[in-house]
């Protein structure tokens, strides 16, 4: 990482009648494009060399943090290694030059690329068997909630709308349930973090019979395992709701407690969390989806399966309108070279490594929480799983605020945690190592948040005016979002 | 402490209104303007749009949190104030003076439901 | 120890005595017995990177690298090298959404790039920093058009967008409430469209350009008969075809939406690509997804950040404008720099050398006899031709290396063009009829 703002944009490179690209002669001979149907004006690309571009590229890649830069402790992302054995094999042009609509006789290995890895997901959840459609957490979320409602009008049940989630829930849920078509009752949590049980109680009482499901994180977003989960299914099953998993914390769980032995009967992972996928400065993820058995049939389409020792894709007939078994949540099956990348890992890994990665990265969590609670205020005690939240300085005296210790941390070469959220705690600060991390790693970024913490007691101004060794300063948000300037157009008319 | 005035009628959202004959003007208080932070952003209805009380008619945006607008009361717009599309800091500066809409009220008997200056002064002691 | 992990017994141990714990699973002490997985996943033992190297190359080797006259929404086009090193390196591979913009001011220069071309190349004011992909993108600005309009409810679609996307549409629009409602753009004229939105039941119409049948369509007239009544007009494009054709802004459109594949990405088997989202400014705050705008930092310079994300789920939850939370950034970094290499000029002589590689090979087709165009009407790079047994004959061009196109009903066949193609491989083709 440079610390100096490289900061050009590269239309500000380009220069009329410079080329980066070399393409065949046009052999076809001249069709003329009715000239009616052409634009009045070319887009206004920039026009540069080849190099320039390559230069302008790697020169903005410098003034980016990524986990190959450094310890990454964001809450509720799971910023774990991403191996480069992952990216050769999502490289191989055996992979890349297939068409999705080629014949199926001649797309076997991908077609087994995505079945194994539904096959690896069901052995590691639980779950029956899984779509890879979705492309992300968020997409994931609002494909089990279609999911779970075709499954309640199936059984002419279709007045069920009603998705329960907890207040600490991810903003996505409540999201997901609204484009869903669903209204949110929300659950509150107790002062020790968990779900309220009675009032839970009370929600479901109110609403005996238009509850669709509730959602839930487990462990939650305050890295706490949710105990009562197995009285928390058999209210909401009783019922007549279904329990839908949100797997954007599920490393913990490996190698401990599938989701569906907790009683879910949906759920969503993430591959760019659990499975290492690269988050590739937001996306490509992929979110698949699990079900238990008998929700199969709602699965969206289209859908691998294996005949013998064929694999095939599932796709009824084209119907005139939806039906439940047609649900499509994209074209093709999924984000597939991400695909490639999560069953290279959980090959690498294998059946022995992967029990491992729940237990190692809730030590590495559990250390840094007991090593820190004496300078940041810890709202709940007692054993965290994969991540937890301090509620801010635990001296309050001095004025600084998380906001300000997350960017001091940039200074000292770490990435900051997740701040903010949950919106339960007001200086929230949420911090999740990985299995990956060392016991150096740790103890570094412990002693950096120790001397953080003296450095508000002593000199809150430095913790306060902080990042200063970044390539930029606190940046003005207000402006960008009161006067918006989204374009390169938009800009150079200023 | 947050600023309230007299006269005026409140709701639980921080929306006042204020009434003159059947015209009533409503903006968001002073308490919400602080909670919120810099106002980035307010939605406004349409000149001639009907909004109804208790439903949502717009919304304030800050850079991390917005917050849907209530009306108070039952009626049609009939004046949007539209400095606030180009200088929505000005909610910040006076969240009285710097009213959001006015509307043509259809029921004065909904302010019977609004607070006081004084019960929204309690409400908002309460809330912290 | 395992490679990934690099805690020795010894660290553990220490670690342990810190947490107060006497092993590891003591740290899920709390767990009721009832959950807890005693057993074996019935998963393989770890392999060697030797064994997965082994493992893909053996399933590659089961995938035919085929010529591609294949399209429907997948396109061979040529990509330039300098992309996957650029976009491999890994301070953009590994690294998160840019909230931290002190740290992120790589990933938040291309984004505002990336919205700047996509806005440029679709006439449209502005972009989002993109979204799934094109069939997702579109079904979102259906929901869009539903939530922008206060009373109406229904949502027209022409019969010649993509089915992939229509299928996408319904599954949507069937659980947010939203009405779809078909009808054939092209047969439909401006007049006849305005005394359908003139019911005042109309909040959007989506149309395809070029169409799946790779038509070029005229909607003269549609944005006026649409906004008489408020309803936002939608045109999905190929993006790459709108280095030529008259762009969404041209058109009217009140959203540019669309899958940004054509613009060098891989075909991947379907994914990953990306979709893109413009729109006219009016609309700004009613995106989904994520925007990056200009700012400053304390220090006076010119920087980006995450903008107006008073729209997004994590703000404002159950009435977000989406549930989209990832975009498909390293994808939209991808067609940045594809856009940045081919420029301005590239990129239309790359449209160019497809459109004429498919009027070739269109009439290559005619003059069998055997082959006929099932809709007189022009097209880009892609077209749709009825073939006398055209299943043997796409068997045999399978057997011979080609992918020929995409079946379309019980004869005809969707052909795709691209620069990549050439008059030998199209001549060969065209001989196998």
């Amino acid at each position: 990482m440079n610390n100096k703002l490289y900061g050009k944009l590269i239309f500000e490179l380009s220069h009329p009648g410079r080329r980066a690209y070399s393409l065949p002669k046009d052999e076809f001979g001249s069709h003329e494009l009715p000239s009616a149907m052409r634009r009045a004006e070319d887009a206004a690309l920039p026009e540069c060399d080849e190099m320039t571009v390559v230069r302008h590229y790697t020169n903005l890649s410098e003034n980016n943090f990524g986990v190959d830069n450094g310890f990454y402790p964001l809450g509720s992302c799971t910023m774990k290694y991403n191996p480069p054995i992952n990216e050769e094999m999502a490289a191989l042009s055996a992979f890349n030059n297939i068409h999705p609509l080629q014949p199926l006789s001649t797309v076997q290995g991908a077609l087994q690329v995505e079945y194994d890895l539904q096959r690896a997901l069901s052995a590691l959840t639980g779950m029956a068997d899984f779509t890879l459609n979705p492309c992300a957490g968020a997409h994931g979320e609002l494909t089990g909630l279609m999911i779970i409602r075709s499954y309640h009008e199936t059984r002419g049940d279709s007045r069920r709308n009603k998705v329960i989630i907890p207040d600490s829930a991810h903003g996505t849920n409540p999201a997901s349930a609204a484009v869903c078509g669903c209204e949110v009752l929300e659950v509150k949590s107790t002062a020790d973090g968990l779900v309220d049980f009675d009032d839970l109680k009370q929600i479901i009482a109110d609403h005996p019979d238009d509850i669709a499901a509730m959602m839930m994180t487990n462990p939650n977003t305050l890295g706490l395992f949710e105990r009562d989960i197995p009285a928390i299914t058999k209210l909401v099953h009783d019922a007549g709701g279904l329990m839908y998993y949100d797997g954007a914390n599920l490393n913990p769980m490996l190698g401990v407690a599938r989701p569906a032995d907790m009683g879910f009967d949906v759920m969503h992972l993430n591959l760019h969390k659990t499975f290492s996928t690269p988050h590739g400065g937001g996306g490509p993820g992929s979110g698949p989806v699990g079900v238990r058995e008998g929700l199969e049939p709602f699965l969206p389409k289209p859908h691998v399966v294996k005949n013998g020792d064929k694999f095939d894709i599932e796709q009824p007939e084209r119907t005139d309108s939806y039906t439940v078994e047609n649900n499509h949540v994209g074209p093709f099956l999924g984000n597939f070279l991400v695909i490639v990348r999560a069953l290279s890992y959980i090959l690498s890994l294998g059946k022995e490594n992967i029990k491992m990665v729940g237990p190692l990265s809730v030590l590495n969590a559990n250390y840094i929480k007991e090593s820190l609670k004496d300078d940041y205020e810890l709202p709940i005690h007692g054993l965290c799983k994969h991540e937890f939240v301090f509620n801010g300085l635990k001296d309050k005296s001095t004025g600084v605020t998380t906001m300000d210790v997350a960017k001091r941390l940039l200074d000292y070469g770490y990435h900051a945690p997740t701040i903010y959220f949950p919106l339960l705690f007001h200086e929230a600060m949420m911090i999740e190592p990985t299995e990956n991390e060392s016991k150096e790693t740790l103890d570094g970024f412990i002693e950096v948040m120790h001397n953080i913490a003296k450095e508000a007691r002593e000199n809150p101004e430095i913790v306060k005016g902080a990042p200063h060794t970044t390539p930029i300063s606190r940046v003005d948000d207000v402006e960008a979002a009161k006067h918006p300037v989204l374009t390169f157009r938009q800009l150079a008319a200023e | 402490m947050a600023k309230v005035i007299e006269g005026l009628y409140y709701t639980e959202s921080h929306e006042y209104v204020k009434v003159d004959g059947n015209v009533g003007t409503i903006g968001i208080t002073d308490y919400a303007q602080n909670a919120l932070g810099n106002v980035v952003y307010v939605d406004m209805p349409d000149v001639d749009d009907e909004v109804e009380a208790g439903e949502e008619f717009g919304a304030v945006e800050s850079v991390k949190a917005a917050s849907d607008l209530n009306s108070p009361v039952s009626g049609k717009v009939v004046e949007v104030n539209e400095a606030l599309e180009d200088k929505p800091e000005l909610v910040n500066q006076d969240a009285f003076a710097n009213w959001i809409i006015k509307v043509e009220l259809s029921d004065p008997s909904q302010l019977d439901d609004l607070m006081d200056a004084k019960a929204y002064e309690e409400f908002c002691n309460n809330q912290q | 120890m395992y490679k990934y992990f690099p805690h020795t017994p010894e660290d553990i141990a220490g670690m342990l005595a810190k947490v107060g714990a006497e092993s590891l699973e003591d740290l899920y002490a709390e767990l009721p017995r009832e959950v807890l997985y005693k057993g074996d996943y019935d998963l393989p033992s770890a392999m060697s990177e030797v064994e997965v190297r082994r493992f893909f190359g053996r399933l590659g080797r089961k995938n035919r690298q085929l010529v591609c006259f294949a399209g429907a929404g997948i396109y061979d086009h040529y990509a330039p090298s300098a992309i996957p090193q650029l976009i491999e390196r890994s301070e953009f591979l590994t690294s998160y959404t840019p909230y931290q913009a002190e740290i992120s001011q790589g990933t938040l220069h291309y984004i505002f790039e990336y919205q700047s071309m996509m806005a440029e190349l679709t006439g449209m004011d502005i972009s989002n920093a993109s979204m799934y992909d094109g069939a997702t993108a579109t079904a979102e600005a259906m929901l869009l058009a539903f939530n922008n309009s206060r009373k109406a409810d229904t949502v027209l679609y022409s019969s010649s967008l993509d089915p992939k996307t229509v299928d996408v549409m319904r599954t949507y629009a069937h659980f947010h409430g939203v009405r779809l409602e078909e009808f054939n753009s092209m047969t439909t004229s401006a007049e006849d469209l305005k005394v359908r939105v003139d019911k005042g039941d109309i909040a959007g119409v989506i149309v395809q350009q070029p169409d799946y049948y790779g038509i070029i369509e005229d909607f003269t007239g549609y944005a006026d008969a649409c906004h008489s009544k408020k309803a936002l007009f939608v045109v999905n494009s190929i993006a790459a075809d709108l280095a030529l054709l008259k762009t969404p802004g041209e058109w009217g459109a009140d959203l540019a939406v669309g899958d940004v594949q054509s613009l060098g990405v891989p075909m991947s088997f379907g994914g990953p690509t990306a979709g893109y989202m413009c729109s006219t400014e009016k609309l700004m705050r009613k995106l989904p997804g994520r925007i990056v705008g200009k700012t400053h930092d304390g220090n006076g310079q010119r920087v980006f950040v995450l903008t107006l994300q008073a729209r997004e789920q994590h703000i404002r939850r159950q009435k977000a404008t989406s549930n989209i939370c990832s975009n498909e950034s390293l994808m939209a970094l991808y067609v940045t720099i594809y856009m940045s290499l081919m420029g301005k000029e590239g990129l239309k002589e790359a449209a160019t050398i497809s459109y004429d590689g498919a009027h070739y090979l269109c009439d290559k087709f005619i003059a069998t006899g055997k082959a006929r165009l099932v809709y007189d009407k022009p097209f880009f790079n892609e077209f749709l031709v009825d073939i006398d047994g055209r299943d043997e004959f796409y068997d045999r061009a399978v057997e011979k290396g080609f992918v020929p196109g995409v079946k379309v009903g019980r004869s005809g066949l969707l052909i795709a063009v691209t620069e990549q193609r050439t008059k030998d491989e199209a001549d060969e083709l065209a001989a196998l009829l």
